[in-house]
């Protein structure tokens, strides 16, 4: 296991180091360069000398050996648009509000769409099922900024803010009051999702003998769903999750944008559209790095939860 | 007890087996193609739902030709006016009918939708396949090129290839073709991964079954009800996702538009004028549900598991 886990890692800054170089020689070839982005066209000895201060002058490839020499000094540079602003500040300050959202998002979808899912299935045909494939199909096919804008129209407003977000360290009403709206507003689609996929892959494995051999013992269903359905039924979701996690918890650039959540979401599309170079590699690295901790504990997660599985993940087979 | 009474012995007859008969095949035989399509035949909802998405198709691709309204006409004298019979369905903040570029919009979101979703279903279903079954160093390999491949800004590249190809709905496909299958292959991965210690997986090797024919006849039908699945809900992904690069200026070029592309835009007037999200947001929904529905279908029609 010891050896398994070194093993990721070192795959992992691998995968890491191949990331971070295509992205920034890709981010290179973009047109436009980030001393023409803004509104005002500057003069040229204006260009010429930001150009030599951000060290844009230099060829690409001079750029990329210094880039990654302050990397491992662990500074991500600072942000061309707003000065005196660090890469490294923006993660600090942005991501705990994205984290706690995308958890929640997280945890609430899964709690929710892992029940609607199972029920479902359980009840193929009823009018539960119907339900249940109502909502999905409801989740997936509204936008969610239409679903986050209908949110802010008729909940908001009374006892939920209409748009904020709590405070670190403000009591447990004033977090549920500020974060409830945007979070139910991120963990529809998720909802949606896990539950369509719940339902099917119960539906799978309740063919199988040994739930007819669970009914014959007379286990009783919540025995038979704790022990032998929920574990064979999982996988699908495991592997759905884990990369949702990723995106999920690194921010949503629209849920963010209409509740005003000081997230990290808008700087991966405003580093892009700005030309930001700086940030758009903190925010790939930083994405990339919780991505692939996701996939890794993707694996580890299969074999806890499949014995069948744990033979080829750990033992390479 | 009285029907009980009624029976005796007397009115049973022996039959019994004649042995050259025994060996007659009673019904056709049937290939697993022919008895999955002749189950979805029998399906009413799916064939509904398939006769649905063939009308859509057709009107997107005659509408814009037999409705008299074009859909780039700007009649601004009365902008964001609700429906009349004149328009059906309103006219947008710029006084387009929304009738016509429903139409319109639909081209480019089915398109992106469909296309989008057949690219990735095959590669991401050969690709998992592929990962998962070989395990050891190629599902290693493999999956960090993945992770690459995820890892890499999407925008990036949407931008960088658009400035190879002009800005459009072939460059928009592309860029997000390059990355959308990646959910999948790492979907049906993990579902090989459990399937290949099967007995029957075992059996087949045991026979000498080529690698190939052991992932495509054994393991992805078996893993089909999650690739359908993930299949019929990657096409709003799509639509979504044009969507969401045509409002940062990267997708489709106004006037040209999009179901998405239109929903965005009536979000913004919602609160005064509810018609111009409504008729997008329904377009959306009704054919996201018929696609769900046919997925349905086709699963119970193709899944091993659920024949019996």
């Amino acid at each position: 296991m010891v050896k398994y886990i070194a093993k990721k890692i070192g795959y992992m800054i691998v995968t890491l180091w191949i990331i971070l170089t295509v992205t920034f020689f890709l981010m290179n070839t973009m047109p436009g360069d980030p001393t023409q982005s803004s509104m005002k066209v500057l003069p040229e000895a204006v260009v010429e000398n930001l150009k030599a201060r951000w060290g844009l002058d230099k060829p690409v490839t001079e750029q990329y050996v210094i880039y990654l020499k302050n990397l491992l000094r662990g500074e991500m540079g600072e942000s061309y648009k707003t000065p005196g602003l660090t890469a490294n500040q923006v993660i600090e300050e942005r991501f705990p509000a994205s984290l706690r959202l995308g958890l929640q998002a997280v945890v609430v979808s899964l709690i929710i769409g892992l029940i609607l899912g199972i029920l479902a299935a359980f009840n193929r045909g009823k009018w539960l099922d119907f339900l249940t494939i109502f909502i999905a199909i409801l989740g997936v096919s509204i936008p969610s900024f239409v679903f986050a804008a209908l949110l802010q129209k008729y909940a908001a407003g009374g006892f939920f803010p209409i748009v904020g977000w709590a405070a670190e360290g403000s009591s447990l009403i004033e977090i549920f009051r500020g974060t409830a709206l945007p979070t139910l507003a991120a963990s529809i689609g998720g909802i949606a999702t896990y539950s369509r996929f719940m339902r099917s892959s119960v539906l799978d494995v309740l063919s199988n003998d040994y739930i007819l051999l669970a009914k014959a013992k007379g286990l009783s269903k919540f025995q038979i769903v704790t022990r032998h359905v929920l574990r064979n039924a999982i996988t699908p979701i495991i592997s759905i999750v884990a990369p949702q996690i990723a995106g999920i918890v690194t921010g949503s650039f629209v849920i963010e944008r209409i509740f005003s959540v000081p997230g990290l979401g808008r700087y991966y599309v405003e580093s892009v559209s700005g030309r930001d170079y700086p940030l758009i590699m903190a925010t790939t690295i930083f994405f990339s790095a919780i991505f692939i901790v996701c996939m890794v504990a993707m694996d580890i997660l299969y074999a806890v939860v499949d014995p069948r599985i744990r033979k080829s993940i750990i033992d390479g087979k | 007890m009285q029907n009980k009474n009624e029976l005796n012995i007397e009115m049973f007859e022996r039959l019994g087996v004649d042995e050259q008969q025994s060996e007659n095949i009673v019904r056709p035989s049937m290939s697993y193609w022919q008895d999955a399509i002749r189950r979805l035949k029998q399906n009413k909802v799916a064939m509904i739902s398939l006769f649905f998405l063939i009308f859509m198709v057709i009107m997107c691709i005659v509408g814009p030709y037999i409705y008299p309204h074009p859909y780039d006409f700007q009649n601004i004298e009365i902008t964001n006016q609700p429906p009349t019979k004149e328009h059906i369905f309103g006219l947008d903040d710029l006084g387009r009918d929304i009738f016509a570029r429903i139409w319109m919009g639909g081209r480019v979101s089915l398109a992106i939708g469909v296309v989008g979703a057949v690219i990735s279903l095959v590669v991401g279903t050969i690709y998992g396949g592929i990962s998962g079954y070989c395990g050891g160093r190629v599902d290693d390999i493999m999956m960090r090129i993945l992770e690459i491949l995820v890892g890499i800004p999407y925008m990036i590249v949407v931008i960088i290839v658009s400035v190879y190809l002009g800005q459009g709905l072939h460059s928009l496909m592309i860029a997000l073709c390059l990355t959308s299958w990646t959910g999948l292959a790492r979907l049906v991965r993990g579902q090989v991964l459990e399937l290949k210690q099967s007995e029957y997986i075992m059996a087949a090797q045991a026979l000498g079954t080529p690698t190939m024919k052991i992932i495509t006849k054994h393991l992805i039908p078996n893993t089909l009800s999650v690739i359908i699945i993930n299949t019929t809900f990657s096409i709003p992904g799509f639509i979504f996702s044009e969507a969401f690069l045509s409002f940062l200026g990267l997708g489709i070029k106004p006037p040209l538009t999009s179901w998405g592309a239109m929903a965005a835009l009536g979000q913004q007037q919602m609160t005064y004028y509810p018609h111009e999200l409504i008729f997008p947001a329904i377009a959306i929904s009704i054919t996201i549900l018929a696609f769900n529905l046919l997925g349905d279908g086709l699963r119970d029609a193709f899944d091993p598991k659920l024949r019996q």
